[in-house]
């Protein structure tokens, strides 16, 4: 019988720098067949999706309990609710507030004709908690503990109380992948609530520290948009839904072609301290293809 | 087979670790890198092809949740390992100081790699604000990991995985 196996075992003896050369020549493979084909991972995600999830979410309950277990050692427990009491009126008279802004500017123009009875605060939305962050320090993405179970879809859009987030990557059945708008490759197209000039506003790692994004081909001929105007998103952005609030204008200057003006904004968003989001349930897409019909 | 087992779950480990808690201690949004020190560890303590399948797991775990590019950082990280695995039986492997200095140049190396092929391919220029913000912290964080780290990969190297180095192997030794 030992014989037997010994005679059957089979065994690849592999030099270490062929085995290089051979997963070096697969990895390439896969990078290829990602980028060119767009051939999908998602059953792998799922298969090791329900393996790892399961244990960031208890890790993250532990930590959430830890830190509570924390503050209650402070005795600041009464302060730390009336701060989150406090925050929350904060969050939602900010949200009203810029309701209320787009409202005016919108009204004034053919409400009816754009059908914009819709607002930031009718979309359906699925609270979420964020459970885990992307492992380096080059990009920005986390993943939020609910999937496709609640009803989350690949682009759904992801905003705090103050602002818009970011958008879903890439969706399990109890977890999903959030690229944030402060990524160095995420892209939004945007427009300005005051004088509707669309932009594009970008993510930027060297504006990282000041907790600003880029903004980019805006085009302001009457010099109209000055610092601390508002910037949502815009109508004609095929992923974002309309009028999510990315955050004011802090620096606007002319680009060297005299035609469109570049900038920073300032997010309202706290993004080293995000731990609850919403995800809006509903995609751009549907709404278009509604229309269609 | 055992030692397989061991170094799966400590791959998953490290990685759970990484993507979940290491966020709470990182200084100016920069948090030290786990996984490659793992990567280091493995392939100083056990050679270049144990090297090579941590880096290769740890980086496609990675890319399986946050990668946008499937396959890059396994690659990344699989180099990593291997190269680390070059300096196996070469040093003395319950020392600080190579791991130390193993952390330094396979830290840069991955972020250099992980700036050239992403964001220098998309016109970011800037390298020396990359290297001073983001390069060099790192750098200096995970060496400090390092310290802390090495000797419980150490010992589980010692204590729970089978056996590498064979004095008879040794290339000091005069056969």
């Amino acid at each position: 019988m030992k014989n037997l196996k010994k005679k059957f075992q089979f065994r690849l003896h592999l030099k270490s720098k062929h085995l290089l050369v051979i997963m070096t020549l697969f990895c390439g493979s896969t990078i290829v067949a990602t980028l060119a084909s767009g051939i999908t991972t998602v059953p792998f995600q799922e298969a090791v999706g329900t393996i790892v999830v399961p244990f960031e979410k208890s890790i993250n309950t532990i930590g959430v309990w830890l830190t509570d277990l924390h503050k209650a050692f402070k005795d600041k427990q009464d302060l730390v609710d009336a701060n989150e009491e406090l925050q929350n009126t904060v969050d939602t008279l900010t949200e009203q507030n810029n309701i209320l802004i787009q409202n005016q500017s919108e009204l004034t123009r053919l409400q009816e004709l754009y059908k914009l009875d819709e607002e930031y605060s009718d979309y359906p939305k699925v609270a979420a908690r964020i459970i885990s962050k992307d492992p380096g320090n080059w990009y920005d993405t986390f993943m939020i503990n609910k999937g496709s179970k609640d009803g989350i879809r690949v682009d759904n859009n992801v905003i705090a109380g103050k602002g818009l987030v970011g958008i879903v990557t890439e969706v399990g059945s109890n977890w999903a992948t959030v690229r944030s708008i402060i990524d160095d490759s995420s892209n939004v197209s945007a427009m300005t609530v005051g004088t509707d000039d669309t932009c594009v506003v970008e993510g930027d790692l060297e504006l990282i520290d000041e907790g600003k994004l880029r903004f980019t081909q805006l085009y302001d001929k009457e010099d109209k948009v000055t610092a601390g105007e508002r910037v949502v998103t815009s109508n004609i952005s095929e992923k974002y839904v309309e009028g999510l609030f990315i955050g004011y204008v802090s620096e606007i200057s002319l680009d060297s072609n005299n035609l469109t003006k570049t900038g920073t904004l300032v997010t309202p968003v706290d993004f080293q301290h995000l731990k609850d989001v919403f995800v809006i349930t509903v995609n751009k897409q549907d709404s278009i293809e509604e229309g269609e019909q | 087979m055992r030692s397989k087992i061991v170094l799966l779950v400590t791959t998953v480990v490290c990685f759970l670790i990484q993507s979940t808690v290491l966020h709470l201690i990182s200084i100016g949004s920069i948090t030290p890198n786990l996984l490659l020190i793992l990567c280091v560890s493995m392939g100083l303590m056990r050679g270049r092809k144990v090297g090579l399948w941590t880096g290769f797991f740890s980086g496609l775990l990675i890319d399986l949740f946050y990668g946008s590019v499937f396959g890059f950082y396994a690659l990344i990280y699989m180099y990593v390992g291997f190269f680390s695995g070059y300096a196996f039986r070469i040093y003395y492997d319950d020392d600080i100081k190579v791991p130390i200095m193993l952390t330094v140049i396979m830290d840069t190396f991955y972020n250099l790699a992980v700036y050239g092929l992403q964001f220098l391919l998309r016109g970011r220029l800037g390298l020396g604000t990359y290297f001073t913000r983001i390069i060099v912290p790192e750098v200096f964080y995970t060496v400090f990991l390092t310290v802390i780290v090495y000797r419980i990969f150490h010992y589980i190297n010692y204590h729970f995985m089978s056996a590498t180095r064979k004095e008879s192997e040794s290339i000091w030794v005069l056969k």
